[in-house]
């Protein structure tokens, strides 16, 4: 027996070196790659963010992609609330509140509802609701675009059209089959019994829902709103189409910034206003990233 | 009148029947046990006296009402869950002024309440944590307090126990025994575990395949089971059961079977069973403890038959020694005290207490 030992550990170390050694070559490349595509997605925004800080003068002498040499503050207010954008002169103010009011109560309202309606899909099911929820997914993979006509027509009929309201209307609707499907997940990994023992208790649907289910519920909640708030910020179809001039979202007023300007590209102003648009998402992010990805990989509790 | 009755109850699951006419009842103060294996339909029968389940036919009747379409919060009733289903996010004392609350009840009384029942289940230091920062057996004295400050007119336990590792589940056991001496309230218990069956209830319901196959007091149920699968399910180990047939010698019947040496052991009957048999096949049921080794103080009991078997595996826990023994081809346990305990491959001089045997007739598996 420790003969046996005592001849293979020359064996083994020699595996062991190679096992090592392929090792590390293969963590070299991992992180190479890693490394790469990590420059790769961050480049857009250092470009962005550098651009924003250097007079035009220099970038048009320089190029876009290069170090900034000198450092000014002037496009960021000019950004906000000087330039000209399809005729108006008030920078990207007004478009920025128009995107928060639209943001916030669609996402407080869709992730409501849709906490709501996971609720009752999983712990009241009742003939049919699996069949509705299979409905319900659709809307999920169904791409928005179908919608657009449709929500156009339907926002003329009841007066939405054109007002930050009607967008508020459409992300609701449009967000509620995700809401839904996140929470109705969720509230599937809640044992029934403590349903079963609410119901013995005497609390009703409501009482269950605020009392029991709702405390457990921030990992699920925090995913719902960080995906709805990012979501409903970023999208521009629905803004530039059923909404003009003045009442568009910052996606769509982005866009038309970057037509405006007679001759010349504002390069350091478009930068600016570039970053105001991405910098609510990028702060949600920032801060709340890691709930995200906590509560995505989070059962309820056991 | 009864705390509990079920009449002829059915419940059926699209097409599957899952009880086929049940009847049961408790009387006030009584402790039923429904036992049985998976499957048999213990926990919706339990679900369905709760009300969490509906009704396809027959009755449920708590106290003088028929609560077949009355909602569970209405019934009057406490349920203590296999998971204790605790509130995860409320502290003990939350947890047990849940119900109190919904019902409105005024906060001085549920004080009150809290305090009476946390006193008698000694779960005063617990009462500000939260269920994630209890053990077992805590929680599941929670779960019971829970029930108890409900102070309902039935309590309904669904295998309260079996979550809990071995020692704590014989403490706890325990434990609910005299809590029902103490408070004397009328409780089902559901369990799949036949020791927590006979050593808590005063009586019990064994059910298979959505029937009650017997429902009586433990000692009938122990030593008169009404047919094969309740005298197979109560006692471990279980009940031998030995293919026989009825024989006669000098007008005394007997049973006999084949033994491992080719020739064939005969028992005498006991107690006027002979009279009732019809077929001459039968099965011999003999439970592992009424097998003894031949000595003078066995042989002089009344209902003692002896025979010989080769003994094939003993195994001792210290307490008793199992031994497996051969007659014929079938293996048949044995239960006996380590002084006289048998040595492997040994052809063992057996007492057998046919007393205490059962027939039982094999086309209907009822007892003769």
């Amino acid at each position: 027996m420790s003969d046996a030992t005592l001849s293979s550990a020359p064996a083994l170390d020699l595996e062991a070196g190679r096992a090592g050694r392929r090792h590390l070559i293969s963590r070299i490349v991992i992180y190479g790659l890693l490394t790469f595509f990590g420059i790769i997605y961050l480049m857009p925004l250092w470009v962005v963010f550098f651009n924003s800080f250097r007079p035009l003068a220099e970038i048009s002498a320089n190029g876009l992609i290069a170090f900034p040499q000198t450092f000014r503050l002037d496009a960021w207010p000019q950004a906000w609330s000087e330039f000209c954008i399809g005729g108006q002169c008030a920078g990207m103010q007004r478009y920025f509140w128009n995107s928060i009011m639209m943001v916030v109560p669609a996402t407080i309202i869709s992730t409501a509802m849709g906490a709501i309606t996971g609720y009752v899909l999983s712990k009241w099911k009742f003939r049919g609701s699996e069949i509705i929820f299979g409905m319900m997914l659709l809307g999920v993979f169904m791409p928005g675009q179908i919608a657009l006509l449709p929500w156009a027509f339907i926002l003329g009929k009841i007066g939405l059209a054109n007002s930050v309201y009607g967008l508020v209307l459409v992300h609701c609707i449009q967000g509620l089959a995700f809401t839904t499907l996140f929470c109705r997940n969720y509230f599937v990994g809640i044992p029934d019994d403590l349903v079963k023992a609410a119901r013995i208790d005497g609390a009703g649907f409501w009482r269950i829902f605020y009392r029991i289910i709702l405390p457990i519920s921030p990992p699920i909640l925090i995913v719902t709103v960080i995906w709805q708030f990012t979501g409903i910020w970023n999208e521009y179809l629905f803004g530039v189409v059923l909404n003009s001039g003045a009442n568009q979202p910052i996606t769509a007023a982005l866009v038309a910034l970057s037509m405006s300007g007679t001759t010349v590209r504002t390069y350091d102003v478009m930068s600016a206003a570039v970053l105001i648009g991405a910098l609510p998402p990028l702060l949600v992010y920032f801060f709340g990233g890691k709930y995200f990805v906590r509560g995505l990989t989070q059962g309820a509790i056991k | 009148m009864a705390s509990l009755t079920v009449r002829n109850l059915r419940k059926n699951f699209g097409a599957v029947e899952v009880l086929k006419g049940v009847d049961i009842e408790a009387q006030t103060g009584e402790f039923i046990a429904l036992v049985g294996p998976s499957g048999c339909g213990k926990s919706t029968l339990l679900a369905m006296i709760a009300g969490l389940e509906t009704v396809t036919s027959g009755e449920i009747w708590i106290g003088d009402r028929m609560v077949n379409s009355v909602a569970p919060k209405d019934r009057d009733i406490a349920m203590v869950f296999q998971s204790y289903a605790l509130y995860p996010t409320m502290s003990v004392r939350e947890n047990m002024a849940f119900g109190m609350e919904s019902r409105g009840i005024p906060k001085d009384e549920q004080k009150a309440a809290i305090a009476r029942v946390a006193s008698l289940l000694q779960i005063e230091p617990l009462l500000a944590r939260k269920p994630g920062q209890l053990s077992g057996g805590q929680r599941q004295r929670v779960a019971m307090g829970r029930a108890l400050v409900r102070d309902p007119k039935l309590f309904l336990f669904d295998e309260p126990l079996s979550n809990l590792d071995a020692k704590l589940r014989v403490d706890m056991r325990t434990e609910i025994k005299k809590l029902h001496q103490r408070v004397g309230k009328t409780t089902v218990y559901v369990t799949h575990d036949q020791v927590e069956a006979m050593t808590l209830a005063s009586r019990i319901a064994v059910m298979h395949q959505g029937q009650v196959q017997q429902f009586d007091e433990p000692d009938t149920i122990y030593n008169r089971p009404a047919n094969i699968f309740v005298a197979g399910f109560m006692g471990s180990p279980s009940m031998n059961f030995i293919q026989a047939e009825i024989t006669s010698a000098s007008g005394t019947p007997m049973v006999t079977f084949p033994l491992s040496d080719g020739g064939s052991a005969s028992l005498a009957l006991h107690d006027g069973v002979g009279e009732r048999v019809k077929d001459r096949k039968v099965v011999l049921g003999i439970r592992p403890e009424h097998l003894s080794r031949q000595s003078a103080s066995t042989l002089g009991k009344p209902g003692m038959a002896t025979m010989t078997a080769p003994v094939e595996v003993v195994e001792p826990t210290g307490a008793e020694t199992m031994a497996v023994m051969k007659f014929g081809e079938l293996e048949v346990v044995g239960r006996f005290s380590p002084d006289e305990a048998p040595k492997t491959g040994e052809n063992m001089p057996l007492a057998v207490d046919m007393s205490r045997a059962c027939l039982f007739d094999p086309a209907t598996q009822k007892r003769i």
